[in-house]
């Protein structure tokens, strides 16, 4: 039962991730130069307004979903799980797209303006944060690295 | 200038953006408490559609006018990517163009029975929460805090996504020019899009934009946006008018007023690309202004599920060790 619990925010959090970055990159001009919209069922893909409030939802759920998950691990996880290294390089790259992507919310709202300088590297940097992510992402995988261990010394 | 913008140092700026990351990650207002919200007021009944305010936008803009480089690159994949050439119809002045940043727009319309014939500068509207600057994916588009919203031409790739979000699709496109060139011109990027720009560089010198100052009929006047609102208020309750562009798409620095009802303006004039539309215009950025709260709200109730599950397992364990005393 608690296996299948965490199988399935896994699920929701691959999900949710993989929703965020088709819509992320669908907020550069290309599903529709590239004919993704044009695929039947995927007109959609070329309307910004659709993407931004489909990347606006999974940032909700991914938000909601992190929250639990930090919390989760340090009010019970790390008594019987550490996180590995690459679990830690994970973390770090995601913490700066959810950085960045803060800024961007902040940014989308009136009244608050960043300057030029500022603007372009948030917008820059988490796409390059995000592709950051996909590359460790794949690399783990296919190493088979886990976000996190069980700790030996916690079973008595 | 943008033509001459290597991919070197397109990228040296972007990691330069990043180094002065820290002094300018403060809202605009927050930084400078002295500069204010400028709006322009567009009193139509004045207008008698001489072209004087589109003259003097060209004249002063022509050295942030595009000068692009042919042949152009061969765009992939070519059915779906048009080029955008306006650098041999520079004279074209009736719609908005990359070489044309404000025209007259006409309306004919019927007032108690009687033919009359209206006209009115079109431009940018200058958005309070402009969603061509939010949502460019570059930052190639900003707001500054004097509430111009400006195009950056050395950093636009020409995607066209301000000109689709934009509920009046005002950006216009020139191919061949900008960094797209230095990039990957065949597979991403178009050329720069333009507009006006409110003559920035003007305001910067203490003068005004040159289609206010270059109006003989007073028709435009620019100032802080709560008084130009105060005016145009004052202006439509004086002649029973209405006004275009205090509510629209959330607030425009740009604000008309007219004797007759703007959707009477709005039937009888021509529209279509480059010529915008008068409709009533809900809150583009409205949906991300709502789902950006919520933002606030689920990371609480992350954190709630996770002490529910703590509190659950902690009852769990003290029940068991209690029953095995």
């Amino acid at each position: 039962m608690k296996s299948e619990k965490n199988r399935a925010l896994r699920w929701a959090y691959g999900v949710t991730i993989a929703v965020m970055a088709f819509t992320g990159f669908g907020q550069m001009p290309i599903f529709k130069r590239y004919g993704i919209s044009a695929i039947p069922g995927m007109a959609w893909s070329a309307d910004f307004y659709v993407t931004l409030f489909i990347h606006y939802l999974g940032a909700v759920l991914l938000s909601g979903l992190l929250a639990y998950a930090i919390a989760d691990h340090a009010l019970m996880r790390r008594k019987f799980a550490r996180i590995t290294a690459a679990g830690y390089v994970r973390a770090a790259i995601l913490a700066c797209i959810v950085g960045t992507g803060i800024f961007r919310v902040l940014k989308n709202l009136p009244d608050v303006d960043f300057s030029p300088a500022f603007t372009k590297f948030v917008d820059i940097s988490h796409l390059g944060f995000m592709m950051a992510y996909g590359a460790a992402a794949l690399l783990f995988w296919r190493l088979r690295a886990r976000w996190i261990t069980e700790r030996v010394t916690a079973r008595n | 200038m943008s033509q001459n913008l290597s991919r070197r140092s397109f990228l040296k700026g972007t990691l330069a953006a990043a180094g002065i990351l820290g002094a300018s990650a403060i809202p605009a207002q927050a930084r400078s408490g002295q500069i204010k919200e400028m709006a322009t007021l567009i009193d139509i009944q004045k207008c008698i559609g001489c072209e004087a305010c589109v003259e003097a936008c060209r004249e002063a803009n022509q050295s942030k006018f595009p000068r692009p480089k042919k042949p152009f690159p061969k765009m992939i994949p070519t059915s779906k990517v048009k080029v955008s050439d306006w650098s041999g119809k520079k004279d074209v002045t009736n719609r908005l163009t990359p070489y044309n940043w404000v025209f007259i727009q006409e309306a004919k319309v019927e007032v108690n029975g009687k033919q009359q014939t209206f006209t009115f500068p079109r431009r940018c509207m200058h958005c309070q929460n402009p969603p061509c600057a939010n949502l460019c994916p570059w930052g190639a588009a900003g707001k500054g805090e004097n509430g111009i919203t400006l195009i950056n031409p050395e950093l636009c790739l020409g995607g066209s996504k301000c000109q689709a979000v934009c509920p009046w699709a005002i950006p216009q496109r020139q191919t061949g020019v900008g960094p797209y060139l230095d990039l990957m011109p065949s597979f991403a990027g178009n050329g720069v899009m333009y507009k006006c720009d409110r003559c920035f560089n003007r305001i910067k010198e203490g003068k005004v934009p040159a289609c206010v100052e270059a109006c003989p009929e007073n028709v435009q006047k620019i100032g802080p946006r709560e008084e130009v609102v105060k005016e145009a208020h004052a202006i439509a309750s004086k002649i029973g008018g209405y006004i275009y562009g205090e509510k629209e798409n959330g607030g425009t620095n740009t604000i008309y007023v007219s004797p007759v009802p703007f959707d009477l303006l709005e039937k009888s004039m021509k529209t279509g690309p480059g010529r915008p539309h008068l409709k009533a215009v809900a809150n583009s950025m409205g949906q991300a202004e709502n789902m950006g709260k919520a933002m606030l709200v689920a990371p609480l109730a992350g954190i709630a599920a996770a002490v529910g599950k703590f509190y659950g397992f902690t009852k769990k364990l003290h029940q068991s060790q209690e029953d095995n005393r």
